[in-house]
């Protein structure tokens, strides 16, 4: 048998007690205590669907092992903004069309945030492409994305400057 | 005036009030604030989870299967295999048609003594957990012989080969016999012929096919999947020997489909093992399974024999089409009968000879992929143009421009094309919008390529297509619709919300849609043939219109006017003649509430229904009508490493009428990039039936970095058959893209790769040849 380990992890803000195997992946725990809105699409590295930030540094939760995440802050989707508060990502994806079916939704909003605050701030599309290559979307063809990443780091960059 | 400034809008007085803007779509809150839920986000107490174990050869006698040792390890609950099986196969046609008994196409749903494809599944499991599943699969003992398989079409098609299919691998065949082509190659001053052949390509939706299945208070099995058809709940029924009324599909908002969820997938397994346990099922493919999984895109070889006049005028065609359907049939019959419609694509040609086939082997089997088969049909027409165009020494647009059917036109199957046919707009809008050539710099060299085409929307008409939509008033005034059709990702739900906010006054926003499920909502059909809009669009619009004309009714009398002067926006009932005359449509309705005035509506909408075309000449009328467009690509090709950069990407295409622009735009511009892959990249490679690109590491879809800004420019005639003239976008947008991407590379570098995809290999090989030759 796999050995078990039990984990203080922070999800959201939220602390939780959490007893894992030592060879369970991050997107298993994840999912498993309900953050099902980290999507799972190849569980390999391959299509970024389930990207979560580490302490505001994307990764992918198919190839990041639970134990070793410490006592890193865990951020989703649900984690960046609501529908009260909404990340300014978020809102540009919305607005502009650049969620289709969604599925690569999450994991693309959170390896462009982690691009802007990592990268740069102020992307241009070339910039972009680069930030996103490992994330795959099969619906939209990635022109909206680029639309909606431009318009919602620009929409961050003006709240940063009105602080 | 010159052309370019003629509007691209019909002139119509047609003045909407949300239909044709650029909308956020009403799922994409829940999807970017990470509230949607998928249907593998669905959890049940007790729930079991589900593996299938597949066989690794893709020919074989299976001479022992053991599962004994499975089905003893703690915490398994459920082994099938064939022997547990009441009826052993399943139907795999078009799901939800109903003019048309449907084809003999059963297949085996597990292995029962042959294995015909590499990851046929022979046995299936339910435990516990995942990991017991995973290891139950370990236990299972299998003896598979391998028998002498056949591998490629030509093989399959000579006397002593194996058969995989019937007596001769033949699936399917049609004929296509428009005027005399003798007589117009006798005309012809010059004669073109060669062979294109495409790829088995990969759906590659982000969501692996997934399910939960539960069997409820009434012994109905109920499965909430990731599909894009809940119709096959009548399959499933059929296989399982259970009346239809006892199985129950819901989708859910579906992670991306593109005709690989048509198919049965997970459902029928998920259905065996829950009645077989007594327990909720969860399945969940891995992406291994959904590469092993599904049916693929058809390969092709398509052979263009054309005659034409010095001037470019052509006189004859004759197309011979084959494709490989692997060992089952699927929807191979109709992806041909598309290919075959489809062949000399949108151009007026009197004397038309079409032969088509398509041919069984152990390769994986192939089905539904977006286009169906009509892409195909435009890689090999659309290369064809392109070629003739430099043996002629007349331009290539140009030359398009003189074969491109009209408005009344008759195509190949003799069929008179009723609704407007802009080609010659969008070829001219998407060759402008690409502008001019860069200049090449030492071996980059740059290209220009265009494709137009002509796609059918909606179901072949002899399958007698309905779809039905609920329209229904709430008593404080909200709106509900309901509608069986799926959502993959196109924004269909939105759509239908938009719709009916239209025409009720309603912000499509505040609008709820029930969608999807096979018991509650009214059936619309799947979601493909680029016929969701068309169809239930249509039947939302006439659930719709009933609603508001008996809610107008009373308003009139509460104004003191006639109904036609009512009208709604704004969440008000007003009168057109003077808008000061106005009442909350809240009000409205309590007042028909109050009175039993009926404020909902199920419609039903018809599409044109009809026979069959003629066996023997293949005359006749195949599809209620077709979208028109074109695409154009610019791209680099580096000549020494052969490697492409698309550069630019244009989509031009009549849609008749937007519901949601942005929507559309998002249907051409994802069409597109599959477009680009297909060309370039993506390829299931087979090496004697077995598959040697499992992963998304290895099958290559575009990236970020593959891919440039995509371009849509949207023509609306207003002439299609959809609501407000809409014609489907689904499918169209994408065909053109990857014969455009292929003329492109061939300006570029000044001979042609005939076989997809166009890989560095290719090109570089091609380049270094077309050099030798001098
Ligand atoms: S699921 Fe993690 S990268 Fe695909
Ligand atoms: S929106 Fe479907 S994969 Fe990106």
């Amino acid at each position: 048998m796999t050995n078990r380990k039990t984990l203080k992890m922070t999800v959201n803000d939220t602390v939780r007690n959490v007893e894992v195997a030592t060879n369970e992946t991050l997107l298993e725990t994840l999912r498993r205590v309900g953050a099902v809105e980290v999507k799972c699409g190849c569980e390999k590295g391959d299509c970024g669907a389930c990207a979560v930030l580490l302490d505001g540094m994307a990764v992918d939760s198919c190839l990041t092992l639970t134990h070793t995440v410490g006592t890193r802050a865990i951020t989703t989707i649900k984690g960046l903004g609501t529908a009260e508060a909404p990340h300014p990502l978020q809102t540009a994806f919305a607005e502009l069309g650049a969620a289709q079916c969604g599925y690569c939704t999450p994991g693309m909003i959170i390896a462009t945030q982690s691009m802007l605050t990592h990268d740069t701030a102020t992307p241009d599309e070339n910039d972009i492409r680069h930030g996103l290559s490992g994330n795959l979307c099969r619906c939209t063809g990635y022109t909206k994305i680029y639309d909606a990443v431009l318009e919602g780091a620009k929409a961050m960059r003006e709240t940063e400057a009105a602080k | 005036m010159n052309k370019l400034d003629e509007p691209t809008v019909a002139e119509q007085n047609v003045n909407f009030r949300q239909i044709g803007k650029p909308r956020t779509r009403t799922d994409a809150p829940g999807k970017v604030f990470g509230k949607t839920p998928y249907a593998g986000d669905y959890v049940m107490p007790d729930m079991l989870h589900a593996r299938v174990l597949r066989a690794k050869v893709p020919s074989a006698r299976m001479t022992r299967l053991d599962v004994s040792k499975a089905r003893a390890l703690p915490g398994v609950a459920s082994v099938l295999t064939f022997r547990d099986l009441k009826i052993g196969t399943v139907a795999t046609d078009i799901p939800g048609q109903t003019g048309f008994k449907r084809r003999a196409t059963d297949q085996q749903i597990l292995v029962d003594e042959l294995v015909r494809y590499q990851g046929e599944p022979i046995a299936i499991v339910a435990a516990e957990t995942v990991e017991i599943a995973q290891h139950a699969l370990s236990l299972i003992e299998v003896d598979l012989e391998p028998v002498p398989g056949v591998y490629n079409v030509f093989d399959a098609q000579k006397p002593d080969s194996p058969k995989v299919f019937g007596t001769d691998n033949l699936v399917a065949s049609y004929k296509v016999r428009k005027g005399d082509v003798e007589v117009g190659f006798a005309a012809a001053d010059v004669i073109v012929e060669n062979t294109f052949t495409t790829q088995y390509i990969e759906h590659a939706f982000l969501e692996p096919e997934v399910g939960l299945g539960w069997e409820d208070e009434q012994g109905v099995i109920n499965i909430r999947s990731s599909t894009q058809a809940v119709e096959t709940f009548r399959y499933i029924a059929d296989a399982m020997g259970l009346p239809h009324s006892k199985v129950r599909i819901r989708g859910a908002l579906v992670g991306g489909g593109f005709g690989g969820k048509c198919d049965v997938t997970v459902e029928l397994y998920i259905a065996l093992l829950t009645k077989a346990t007594g327990r909720p099922v969860r399945l969940g493919f891995t992406r291994e399974d959904s590469f092993y999984g599904h049916g693929k895109r058809h390969p092709f070889i398509i052979t263009h024999k054309t005659g034409f006049t010095r001037d470019g005028k052509i006189t004859a065609s004759k197309i011979d089409i084959t494709s490989e359907s692997g060992p089952y049939a699927f929807m191979s019959p109709y992806v041909l009968m598309y290919a075959t419609e489809a062949g000399p694509g949108p151009y007026l040609v009197d004397h038309v000879h079409i032969d088509s086939r398509s041919i069984a082997t152990n390769n994986m089997y192939t089905s539904a992929f977006r286009g169906f088969g009509a892409t195909q049909a435009c890689i090999a027409y659309e290369q064809q143009m392109d070629e003739a165009a430099k043996v002629l020494g007349i331009d290539r647009i140009e030359l398009r421009r003189r074969n491109l059917l009209k408005t009344g036109d008759a195509i190949a199957t003799g069929f008179k094309v009723q609704s407007a046919v802009w080609t010659e707009e969008c070829m001219d809008r998407a060759m402008a919008a690409l502008g001019e050539k860069p200049k090449d710099k030492g071996p980059i060299k740059y290209g220009h390529g265009l494709a137009a085409y002509q796609q059918g929307y909606g179901r072949m008409i002899w399958l007698h297509d309905t779809a039905e939509g609920w329209v229904g008033v709430e008593m404080d005034g909200t709106v509900l619709v309901r509608s069986g059709m799926t959502d993959i990702g196109a924004g269909q739900t939105s759509s239908l919300a938009q719709i009916a906010g239209e025409l009720l006054g309603i912000d499509m926003m505040d609008i709820t849609v029930y969608n999807s499920d096979s018991s509650t909502t009214p059936l619309a059909g799947t979601s493909s043939a680029s016929r969701g809009l068309y169809m239930s669009g249509n039947a939302v619009r006439l659930a719709a219109e009933a609603v508001r004309d008996r809610l107008a009714a009373r308003a009139a009398q509460h104004f003191g006017s006639t109904a036609d002067d009512v009208d709604f926006a704004n969440a008000q009932v007003f009168l057109k003649s003077d808008p000061r005359k106005t009442m909350p449509f809240k009000e409205l309705v309590a007042t028909c509430a109050s009175e039993g005035i009926h404020r909902a509506e199920l419609a039903i909408f018809r599409a044109p229904f009809g026979d069959w075309i003629d066996p023997e000449t293949g005359q006749g009328q195949v599809h209620p009508d077709y979208t028109y467009g074109a695409h154009a690509v610019q791209v680099a090709v580096d000549t020494e490493t052969g490697e492409v950069t698309i550069l630019k990407s244009i989509g031009a295409h009549d849609i008749g009428q937007a519901v949601n622009m942005a929507a559309v735009e998002g249907q051409i511009e994802g069409g597109v990039a599959q477009g680009h892959g297909y060309a370039l990249s993506e390829e299931l490679i087979y090496k004697d039936g077995c598959l040697v690109t499992p992963s998304l590491s290895e099958y290559l879809c575009p990236t970020s970095m593959d891919s440039p800004r995509i371009e849509s420019i949207v023509l609306e005639s207003r002439s299609g058959l959809g609501p407000f003239g809409a014609k489907g976008i689904g499918e169209p947008g994408h065909t053109p893209a990857a014969p455009a991407v292929a003329n492109a590379v061939a300006d570029a570098i000044g001979t042609r790769v005939f076989d997809f995809p166009l890989t560095p290999e290719k090109i570089a090989r091609a380049v270094r040849t077309a050099r030798k030759a001098g």
